[in-house]
């Protein structure tokens, strides 16, 4: 028997993608294919009174499909199905689509798109969470409020008199962009005889399958969708796919042609979904000795103009709001409001890395507050076995986050640090002595700004932490509902191939599917092969979302390669005990017998797990993955920069599949994340992104990013394949706040909002130095 | 827009007679043309990398270039930089370190890593971060892409 499991076998697909060859959807071409583009509202809400075709453009040539083509039901089918594919009259956001266009010619399509000329009747529009929380217009429903939860644990009510401390604080963050390498793009093909296909950049084929389902009014045979080599997600492949591959079979409809519809950068960036601005309000009561009392959270993000994933992005946040501590009276109350801005969706973490950036600052306000030091007041509080958290789970799994801190701060030699740079701020201004703060800076460093060569000592430097957990899989009954399958098939060589809806998007699904298959047979790895995701061969195992393709489905995937060893034990062609060579011939035998040698497995939830959607209380996740992190910052208060100099990630997650792609996912999480602090920054006008490319909206660079150092501690989870828990989000969530923490303790100024640009520290700056 | 005009210039060392309005980006003539789809569009406007090639060894992002500025030129792109069956260096300790994820700024990177490791055999940590400064990826953070890269120069 082989070990495949915690080795770093090298991705399946590896060689396809440092040679090129890897297919993207747009590599694909068709015979007589046709492009596709999209008219777009310039107004961020109104009425569209005219569409006029103008210019010296033969329009004949044209596919042109308006709301009044589509087959079936106007909506982009979801969760509460209210944005529509085409705007029908009504216009809600700056860049609604409302119009298709599709010809051979790419260049002409263009001129041809900027001469459809629409009027409109401008109506108010809202474009900040606090308007739409005033109510200032109402554009959604009754309240412009989407969705909202209450999760009440004991009763802080009771709590703030009787309190040693109370303390309050208010925190923001903004939009931020996926910015895939890949944008969104898709291939369709439709006609009424062979239904529609469609091939797609995405994480989600049955997400695409069941809104086409609704837009054709089609039984579900005849669709069909198939993921080609994915450029990226992030999230901002989960929901949007299904809203291009609808487009593009629009015009494939209508046409009779092959259409490929593939964003350009601007067009992804300005009309396509980012993650979910927010704001926190927390009120916390606490004892003189640094014990939590009480913790009261208002938890508020903008869903933008329709409802699409905005109902579950707030659940995520809303259960992670309050962290991976104790406190026996929590009041979480959240809401997802509407504002005239392009929806907001799935964007790794999922609301989590919001609410969790305002507690783990707010942690160390509550901490200075009381007199602690922000790891004695955590230490005093962290949740352990036996001990419920706000959702009033019991956690059953040891769970040990002081020992995460030691090691993080060990790691990052967190104390002498902390030490040093006080010492050293202390001196370091434009005039003190030369040579203190330059000797600090890590071996490996950021090439930035040629600080050694400055005059003055000037850089202060700082360190801080973040403690946090992420929930692996969807929340609550999520799983129970969506009955997730696996299928595994033998070849009559004795191939194994899983059949599986996950899609590989660059974190690894193909490699781990493959370990833990070959791991719970017992075979060589490169027996296993993983089928390309379409939904004419694979059965629906959910989204590739939520941190769950390992744990929930590479649990599935074990199972289903189980059943196939079970029916060929059973059917006598194999001994319970077998070589390779011998599961090999048993499956050829098989299937010269009976035929195909298929095996599904469908998810069943661990035991003992409960939970009550309407008071939002009990089991919300099977397990949790836990972490520390630290960040070491500069700041430079000539220029009001801040960069991180050294980064520690510690975590727990189960026990590790793949080392290398494991630690790949941290690292690229934290990058992510890093770039979610201290660089991205979306600037609105109306409620439409300006710094819509890659040349003003500024992701970080080989040259930006610090040392990302990455530790696992390892705890196996019973339910979980081979022990695996969820890894993928983990990471997005405790940078910003580790980061802002160190920021506090370099300048001694308190930021409460992410992205925080060097014009906010500098405004601030010059506040304090007043 | 003008008429299409005749280009010729090698590519990955083969002769190409091209026919292409003279404004078209060679991006999209290597991809269209010649189907040489390893060569990605991340941004189309030179910022992230992902369309790199070298034109007479200099690279360039393949986005920024007119067709017509190739005329007589020696192209190479990602399906020219590994020989026969042969993996480049950079390619083999890309797939070995997990310096690809999703792999669509994979050709690009693995390009301005062979462009300086030309450059310079035997990079210090700085020159790989500055080398690869104009390539963005959004996967892995580029620490396993700096040791990707590392390793390439070891061999």
């Amino acid at each position: 028997m082989q070990n495949l499991i915690g080795k770093s076998i090298p991705r399946k697909e590896g060689r396809k993608k440092v040679t090129g060859q890897a297919l993207y959807v747009d590599d694909l071409r068709f015979p007589e294919m046709l492009h596709g583009t999209t008219v777009r509202s310039p107004v961020a809400r109104g009425r569209i009174k005219s569409i006029a075709f103008g210019g010296d453009i033969p329009w004949d040539e044209f596919a042109v499909v308006t709301a009044k083509d589509i087959p079936g039901a106007n909506y982009v089918a979801l969760i509460l199905n209210d944005q529509p594919y085409l705007a029908d009259e009504v216009i809600n956001h700056p860049e609604e689509p409302i119009l298709l266009l599709a010809h051979t010619d790419k260049y002409l399509l263009e001129e041809a798109r900027r001469n459809v000329r629409i009027e409109y009747e401008e109506l108010p529009a809202i474009f900040s969470l606090q308007d739409s929380l005033a109510k200032k217009e109402i554009i959604w429903g009754e309240d412009n409020v989407f969705k909202s939860f209450l999760v009440d644990k004991g009763n802080v009510d009771d709590v703030w008199s009787k309190a040693d401390f109370v303390v309050e604080g208010e925190y923001h963050t903004g939009a931020q962009e996926q910015l895939y390498i890949e944008n969104n793009g898709a291939i369709a093909i439709a006609n009424l005889e062979d239904g529609v296909t469609v091939w797609g950049s995405m994480q989600c084929p049955y997400y695409v399958h069941k809104a086409l389902i609704k837009l054709f009014s089609l039984p579900e045979e005849k669709i069909r969708v198939i993921q080609t080599e994915t450029g990226g997600g992030f999230g901002g492949k989960e929901e949007y796919p299904s809203m291009i591959a609808g487009h593009a079979a629009l015009l494939a409809w209508k046409s009779g042609k092959p259409v490929k519809m593939i964003y350009d950068r601007a067009e992804d960036m300005v009309a396509t979904t980012k993650r979910h601005p927010s704001r926190t309000r927390h009120r916390t009561a606490v004892t003189k000795d640094g014990k939590l009392l009480a913790m009261e959270i208002d938890f508020v993000i903008d869903g933008g103009a329709y409802c699409t994933l905005s109902p579950v992005v707030l659940s995520r946040g809303t259960i992670h709001a309050a962290g991976p501590y104790f406190c026996p009276n929590v009041r979480i109350d959240s809401r997802a409001v509407a504002t005239n801005v392009p929806p907001h969706g799935a964007f790794r973490g999922f609301g989590a890395p919001q609410s969790i950036f305002a507690l783990e600052r707010h942690l160390d306000k509550v901490a200075k507050t009381i007199g602690l030091t922000p790891d004695d007041f955590r230490r005093r509080n962290f949740i352990h076995a036996g001990q419920t958290t706000a959702t009033s789970q019991l956690i059953r799994e040891k769970v040990d986050m002081e020992g995460l801190l030691n090691r993080a701060f060990e790691l990052s030699d967190y104390y002498a640090k902390r030490e040093l740079f006080a010492r050293e701020n202390r001196g370091s201004s434009p005039t003190v002595r030369e040579g203190a703060a330059i000797s600090l800076e890590p071996t490996l460093t950021v090439g930035l700004l040629p600080r050694s060569a400055l005059p003055t000592p000037r850089i202060k430097k700082g360190i801080g932490f973040a403690s946090f957990m992420h929930g692996a899989g969807f929340t609550g009954s999520g799983e129970v509902y969506l009955q997730s399958v696996v299928g595994a098939e033998a070849t009559a060589e004795g191939y194994v191939r899983i059949l599986a809806a996950s899609t590989e998007i660059g974190q690894g699904t193909n490699t781990i599917f493959a370990q833990i298959a070959a791991e719970a047979l017992g075979l060589d790895y490169d027996l296993v092969e993983v089928a390309q995701p379409d939904t004419a061969n694979v059965p629906n195992s959910g989204p590739t979302v939520a941190s769950r393709t390992c744990m929930v489905v590479g649990k599935l995937v074990e199972s289903a390669v189980l059943g196939l060893k079970q029916t060929l034990v059973g059917s006598g062609l194999l001994k319970g005990q077998y070589t390779q060579a011998e599961f090999r011939k048993a499956c050829g035998d098989y299937i010269a017998k009976f035929g195909p040698l298929k095996s599904f497995s469908q998810y069943q939830p661990p035991p003992n797990i409960h939970w009550d959607d309407d008071k939002y209380q009990g089991d919300a996740y099977g397990a949790f993955a836990w972490a520390v992190y630290v960040a070491e910052v500069s700041y430079d208060p000539l220029t009001y920069e801040a960069q991180v100099d050294d980064f520690v990630a510690v975590q727990e997650v189960g026990k590790v599949i793949n080392p290398v792609l494991a630690t790949g996912q941290i690292e690229g999480g934290v990058a992510q994340a890093i770039g979610f602090t201290l660089f991205e920054h979306v600037v609105w006008e109306n409620g439409r992104m300006i710094n819509n490319q890659m040349t003003n909206y500024i992701i970080p660079t080989p040259a930006d990013i610090p040392p990302i150092r990455v530790y696992f501690e390892e705890n196996p989870y019973a339910y979980g394949p081979a022990g695996a828990k969820g890894i993928g989000e983990l990471p997005m969530d405790g940078p910003a706040p580790a980061i802002l923490n160190a920021i506090e303790n370099a300048t001694g100024v308190s930021f409460n909002h992410v992205p925080l640009m060097p014009e906010a520290m500098m405004e601030k700056a010059l506040v304090t130095s007043k | 827009m003008s008429a299409k005009v005749e280009i010729n210039c090698t590519v990955n060392k083969q002769q190409q007679t091209l026919h292409a309005y003279p404004m078209e980006r060679l991006l999209d003539v290597l991809r269209e043309q010649l189907h040489l789809t390893g060569t990605k569009e991340g941004c189309g406007e030179g910022e992230c990398g992902a369309c790199t090639v070298f034109i007479n060894g200099e690279i360039v992002n393949s986005c920024l270039v007119p067709v017509a500025q190739v005329e007589g030129a020696s192209i190479q792109t990602i399906e020219g930089i590994a020989s026969d069956d042969q993996l480049h260096a950079v390619q083999q300790a890309f797939i070995e370190c997990g310096g690809a994820q999703c792999g669509i700024c994979t050709p690009g990177m693995v390009m301005a890593a062979v462009d300086l490791l030309e450059r310079k055999p035997n990079p210090s940590g700085e020159d790989i971060r500055t080398g690869l400064a104009g390539n963005l990826c959004r996967c892995t953070g580029y620490m396993k892409i700096f040791e990707s890269v590392v390793r390439a120069c070891r061999k």
